[in-house]
């Protein structure tokens, strides 16, 4: 074969299989639009040409007449997206405010056991959740704690505060010893050389860090489940509610995916350079 | 005279200072660390607690807490469904993992070409990993029901049988490690991008040069450059899958019948569902040793492939 035929060839056929697998990761994510967009009769009777309607998206945000009738089940689903909002974005400001100098203590200092320490932090995030949440949950409720917004965000640690130590330690270790050496023979203290030089380096990486940390903190889905009942309950768990009932309502459920979802699909798109480093925990710096 | 001694003892530092510098200095990075050492012993306590109650018969219904050892180990091994569960656990995270793994270095080694459209899809490879889970699956679960999902008919548009998916016990495992595969392929295949990106271009001009075969450079030079970003991928994806639950439990809540129950389903199950708290915990407990010394040894393995990549040793 010419190899120009030969390439042109392999370009067609690597192309071809490339599209074919991002059909199979996109479909999903285009199908969850479109059925969210059906009406309950279309829903069993068109595939991909139908008449598209807002009704699911007003129902689940304004209220479904059929819900107050007691013919579905009832998802109060602007308060669980609030609850979503509030225990995620609590967790990543808890995990910022300890992560930040935790991360840098371990990248700057060399003290008995760190490693086994940075390790232990790490390995929460291999742990199997329940290993910590079924003795919790006789913990909290013990303690008040179960179905509290303190409770939730306190476990979420679990989920945001290793992946903000892991992927901050790396920025830090980025930055030269050097610029701190000389700003302190300047007579700095070192706390303003953290402020003042270090943490504005590392603001890109920080920001996109926590902004990965707040969209695991947003999926998760067992703690909620565990700990937590109608006070606290997050849209992850509560998606499960559109389809337990006798007739499920698919289109509803999409609807409330793809609220809860489509967000974190842009805000990745916006962080994209640092997401490798992010999803790797400082391992791959991409 | 005197100025000569002044000079020798000038530069030597009194040998008390070195050894111990003041004690606010010595602890400073414990004092930096101390708040996330808070929320680590936070979550430690419960891990203790989980462990100590896991040799007593506690249950919600009747709160028990006398020691009766490892009774409830006992009764985990020799149940009959023990070892099933093991098989099944291992099973799903071998075969997502392995999957993955493959998958991802195939799209990753095609994005990673000078291709107008490996270019626009690349953007939106990172999609299906920020969905939540559980959310994801829900959505798959709707595409494979019988009445409303979609790819039965797809199935059948290209000739081929409809599929009862998670419906039966012969295709559960394949639907919810198909998810899984569709859910982190885009993790795995980022991962070895950024391996491949990093690699100096010279040894693979060399070989160029040389008319190796593709295979040729792939096995010798690619494969031993990416271990280190293939370590990464295994790492993150056999331990989540070890403990895999949100797909599951969207699925199918671990059925039908007992198929899909993993450790982590049965000891959600028993401990939680059916209130049993003591009983489930030694799947969650031994679940959690085994990812904590497979972890420990699959990250020093990292540690030595990146060394050796680097040309260390």
């Amino acid at each position: 074969m010419h190899p120009r035929l030969r390439k042109a060839l392999t370009s067609i056929f690597s192309d071809g299989f490339l599209i074919i697998y991002f059909m199979f990761a996109l479909f999903p994510i285009l199908w969850m639009i479109l059925v969210s967009l059906k009406s309950g009769t279309e829903l069993f009777t068109t595939q991909f040409v139908f008449t598209p309607t807002l009704e699911n998206y007003q129902a689940i945000l304004f209220g479904d007449p059929r819900a107050a009738a007691g013919v579905v089940a009832r998802v109060d689903f602007p308060r669980n997206f609030l609850n979503s909002l509030i225990v995620s974005s609590g967790a990543v400001v808890i995990s910022l405010a300890v992560g930040v100098p935790a991360a840098y203590a371990l990248a700057r200092y060399n003290f008995k056991g760190k490693e086994t320490l940075a390790f232990t932090f790490l390995s929460f995030r291999f742990a199997p959740e329940l290993v910590v949440i079924i003795p919790l949950s006789l913990i909290y409720r013990q303690l008040g704690l179960y179905d509290t917004y303190f409770g939730i965000i306190w476990v979420y640690q679990l989920v945001t505060l290793p992946l903000l130590i892991w992927v901050l330690r790396s920025y830090f270790e980025d930055i030269s010893p050097d610029i701190e050496q000389a700003a302190m023979i300047d007579g700095y203290p070192w706390y303003q050389i953290f402020m003042r030089i270090l943490l504005p380096l590392v603001r890109p990486g920080l920001a996109a860090a926590a902004l990965l940390a707040f969209v695991f903190a947003w999926n998760n889905f067992i703690f909620p489940l565990v700990l937590g009942a109608s006070t606290v309950q997050t849209v992850t768990v509560s998606a499960l509610g559109y389809i337990s009932s006798a007739q499920a309502f698919f289109n509803r459920m999409a609807a409330a995916a793809v609220i809860a979802s489509v967000p974190q699909m842009m805000l990745a798109l916006s962080i994209q350079r640092y997401l490798i480093r992010g999803l790797s925990f400082g391992a791959v710096k991409g | 005279m005197a100025t000569k001694q002044v000079s020798a003892t000038d530069f030597a530092v009194p040998e008390q200072e070195t050894v111990k510098p003041p004690l606010l200095v010595r602890w400073r990075p414990f004092l930096i660390a101390l708040p996330a050492l808070v929320i680590l012993i936070g979550i430690l306590y419960p891990f203790v607690v989980g462990v100590a109650y896991s040799l007593t018969a506690y249950a919600f219904t009747r709160p028990n807490t006398d020691f009766v050892g490892l009774r409830q180990y006992q009764r985990m091994v020799e149940d009959s469904n023990f070892v099933y569960s093991t098989f099944i656990t291992l099973a799903y995270a071998v075969s997502a993992t392995g999957v993955q793994l493959v998958l991802g270095l195939i799209v990753a080694t095609l994005l990673n070409r000078d291709s107008r459209i490996a270019k626009v899809l690349q953007a939106t490879l990172i999609f299906p990993m920020m969905v939540a889970p559980v959310i994801s699956t829900l959505i798959w679960k709707m595409m494979m029901q019988p009445s409303v999902g979609i790819l039965n008919p797809m199935l059948n548009a290209v000739g081929l049988p409809s599929l009862q998916w998670a419906a039966v016990p012969e295709t559960a495992l394949f639907s919810v490690v198909l998810v899984d595969v569709w859910m982190y392929t885009p993790f795995a295949a980022l991962i070895l991008l950024a391996g491949l990106r990093s690699f100096p271009q010279g040894p693979f001009e060399a070989a160029r040069v040389d008319g190796a075969s593709f295979w040729f450079t792939f096995r010798n030079l690619t494969l031993p450059m990416l271990t280190p970003f293939i370590l990464i991928v295994v790492i993150f994806r056999f331990m989540d899958s070890l403990k895999m639950f949100d797909i599951i439990f969207a699925m199918t809540e671990g059925g039908p019948g007992s198929t899909l129950m993993t450790y982590q389903l049965t000891a959600y199950r028993t401990s939680i569902q059916f209130q049993k708290l003591a009983q489930g915990l030694p799947y969650a407990i031994v679940l959690y040793f085994v990812i904590y010394f497979v972890s420990q040894y699959l990250v020093k393995w990292w540690g030595r492939a990146q060394r050796r990549a680097a040309g260390y040793s």
